[in-house]
């Protein structure tokens, strides 16, 4: 193998395989249970009535043979929807987790920020959590104490580095647990999509900030669904669809092939995407369709979205949160109550989401099934962030919407208000 | 910024078999493993209302309790040692034990979390679990020591001076059969959740099976002595109490079968473990 002395990552034919349905019982007596049944050849009674049997065991590759290089300094972007294997490559570069086939070669130290503040404990200090995570990172103790000053400095918290993260705001607690990361000593940076943490000042702060790391002759791997921070921040990109790479090479060009991969229409898979917590789930959304590829003022998005009940659940309701592309918050809406759910059972309903007032442009939205328990609070029952996306035309019907054919998000806004009117005095 | 280390380089491939456990990486964690026994130590007594005297309480509560059931109800040889310290070193020593093997034993199930997100070398957990309970054992024996100051004044115990740092070697057995034993079961619970159950109430049951709350000299009957023999917790028990009271017997075989076993074990229990942990994150 030719050894080129810039490169700092090689990966070969990298393959991960998850295996799909019911393994293992799980427990001891499970396993014996179901040993007994098969060797008397009876139906194994741990299997789920009505699961597919041909289904148990099946192979699901989230990886599928990707192979790639990444060159010293160099700041490259991994994009891809969700379940595209982004999450897998990331755990395999930071021996999270190991291979199913393939090789990966490191030819410098990783620092990873898959999750900042990983082992922090809420009753120790912001100081102590430092010296913890910093460890928990690969930093040795002296290399600690020789940052310590750095860290605190740019976490903006000195006056309560001896509290207890405990009493942290939130803000305060990402921003201790980014600066750690941050300053670590590695020639190879993983992050996972760490920098829509803090206040507007310190995300930018970080962005400057992992610029300069990258200056210094520093390799990043970035990966995220922000289309904005990975302009700003990767010089190459490489998008994954289905475990695979579909393209590598200039950045605007990445994020054009991965609008298009995710383009409107069709089903996106939700069962599999992962729930970052703050609901119950007693529900399960499934699969969302959208039957129109065409949005606009006079097209309005039609879906039908596929999901289960766990727990009985009155009056359910949908709510959308509509991000642009860039990840700027546009709106949140709610449907109508859809239904009482009750536990077992399997619906697809249909949506419609009237658009006109959105501008022209490429949205995320972010899904939750919600209702209210008796006092009138709400109960987060299912959500799904990045569940889908939508592309958003202008009106063909209305010739005025033409004029604003070609929409600038970042002088106009992403809402077209309503017409102003013109009164006659009569 | 420093500079590269010229020859760094890591490779990984598929997780195939057993692998050797990298002794060196874990040295270079070592400030992780002390850092996760601070933790431990801290986050356990921070908002208790006693504080670290809960160290002492337990057991000291587990010794009263001791001295009224087996020393006055079934009144139980000690070998004429006085019955507060005689359970007091039993029970100090058997806690260290089976603390190690309980915490151990849930590293995984414990630990996936943050398992799951980073990577550090995994074997660091069970040795700053172990190196845990070791310090509350020694904190524990800092008390025993002001009970045998007591009864040592009024000439009612005899240590045995001069054996008195082999007591390093006694608990490094203890420690390391703990780790071997805990991380055996941590390897195996990450396909069988049961077993942790079992764990907890195998150890209970391990503990009649050693000379902890009567001396190995009142076992008269053959089969039952080797039984007894058999179990390496029989060795560094009755040593404990030679050196402290000067009455207990060692014997070199005993200590060949204890020392044999726990390597053996701890040899079993590296192999799970590297096998488990490179993709045990897969299956939680």
């Amino acid at each position: 193998m030719e050894q080129n002395s810039d490169i700092m990552i090689r990966v070969d034919g990298l393959k991960k395989q998850y295996r799909l349905g019911q393994i293992g019982g799980g427990t001891l007596r499970g396993d014996l249970q179901s040993w007994w049944a098969r060797k008397r050849g009876k139906e194994d009674p741990n299997t789920k009535i009505g699961t597919d049997q041909r289904l148990i065991g099946q192979k699901f590759m989230a990886l599928n043979g990707v192979s790639f290089t990444v060159k010293k300094g160099e700041a490259v972007g991994i994009i891809g929807s969700n379940g595209a294997g982004k999450s897998t490559l990331l755990k395999l570069l930071t021996h999270v987790t190991a291979p199913t086939e393939g090789t990966i070669d490191l030819y410098g130290r990783v620092a990873s920020m898959l999750e900042v503040g990983t082992g922090f404990h809420p009753e120790m200090t912001g100081r102590e959590n430092v010296y913890l995570n910093g460890a928990i990172l690969g930093m040795t103790k002296e290399e600690i104490d020789a940052k310590m000053d750095d860290i605190i400095e740019f976490s903006e918290v000195r006056d309560f580095i001896d509290t207890p993260v405990k009493r942290y705001s939130s803000g305060m607690y990402v921003k201790l647990a980014f600066s750690v990361a941050a300053h670590l000593d590695s020639e190879i940076m993983i992050m996972d999509e760490v920098l829509a943490v803090g206040d507007m000042n310190f995300q930018n702060k970080c962005i400057a900030k992992m610029r300069e790391i990258a200056n210094q002759g520093r390799t990043i791997l970035y990966v995220s669904h922000n289309m904005a921070t990975v302009r700003t921040l990767c010089d190459r990109c490489m998008v994954l669809d289905q475990g695979r790479i579909i393209y590598s090479g200039d950045v605007e060009e990445s994020i054009n092939r991965y609008m298009q991969s995710e383009g409107s229409g069709g089903s996106t898979r939700l069962a599999d995407i992962k729930r970052h917590g703050g609901a119950t789930y007693d529900l399960k959304m499934l699969d969302i369709h959208l039957d129109s590829s065409q949005i606009s003022a006079s097209h309005p998005l039609r879906f039908r979205l596929h999901w289960s009940c766990k727990k009985a659940a009155a009056q359910v309701r949908l709510r959308f949160i509509v991000k642009y592309q860039s990840d700027d918050i546009v709106g949140l809406t709610y449907s109508t109550p859809i239904c009482d759910a009750h536990p077992g059972e399997d619906r697809e309903d249909a949506f419609e989401f009237p658009v006109n007032n959105l501008a022209p442009g490429k949205y995320h939205v972010d899904l939750l099934l919600f209702n209210a328990d008796e006092n009138g609070n709400r109960v987060n029952l299912d959500n799904v962030q990045y569940a889908f996306s939508m592309t958003v035309s202008p009106d063909p019907e209305d010739q005025t919407d033409f004029l604003f054919h070609d929409w600038i998000h970042k002088w106009m806004g992403h809402v077209k208000l309503p017409t102003i009117q013109v009164l006659h005095d009569e | 910024m420093e500079q590269l280390k010229p020859n760094y380089h890591v490779h990984y491939a598929p997780a195939k078999g057993f692998s050797q456990i990298d002794f060196k990486e874990l040295w270079r964690y070592k400030d992780l493993i002390w850092l996760f026994v601070k933790r431990d130590f801290t986050v356990l007594y921070k908002q208790t209302i006693l504080g670290p005297a809960w160290i002492l309480i337990n057991p000291l509560l587990t010794t009263l309790m001791y001295t009224v059931m087996f020393g006055t109800i079934a009144s139980l040889s000690t070998d004429g040692v006085p019955q507060l310290p005689f359970y007091m070193a039993g029970t100090a020593l058997w806690t260290f034990f089976s603390t190690s093997v309980n915490r151990v034993s849930n590293t995984f199930t414990a630990n996936s979390g943050i398992f799951s997100k980073v990577y550090f070398p995994r074997l660091t957990m069970p040795i700053s679990t172990m190196l845990s309970a070791a310090i509350n054992f020694c904190v524990q024996f800092v008390l025993f020591a002001f009970i045998m100051a007591f009864y040592l004044i009024r000439g009612e115990v005899h240590p045995n001076w001069a054996c008195l740092p082999l007591l390093i070697p006694v608990l490094l057995q203890v420690g390391l059969l703990g780790l071997a034993c805990g991380v055996i079961v941590s390897s195996l619970t990450t396909r069988y959740r049961d077993l942790a159950v079992v764990v907890t109430f195998g150890v209970q049951l391990w503990m009649y099976a050693t000379p902890v709350v009567y001396p190995l000299s009142m076992i008269t009957s053959k089969p039952l002595r080797l039984a007894l023999m058999l179990n390496p917790m029989t060795a560094p028990m009755e040593s404990f109490r030679a050196i402290l009271f000067g009455t207990g017997e060692v014997s070199v075989i005993g200590w060949v079968i204890a020392a044999v076993m726990t390597l053996v074990l701890l040899f079993i229990g590296a192999s799970l473990f590297s096998k488990v942990e490179k993709t045990f994150v897969d299956t939680v």
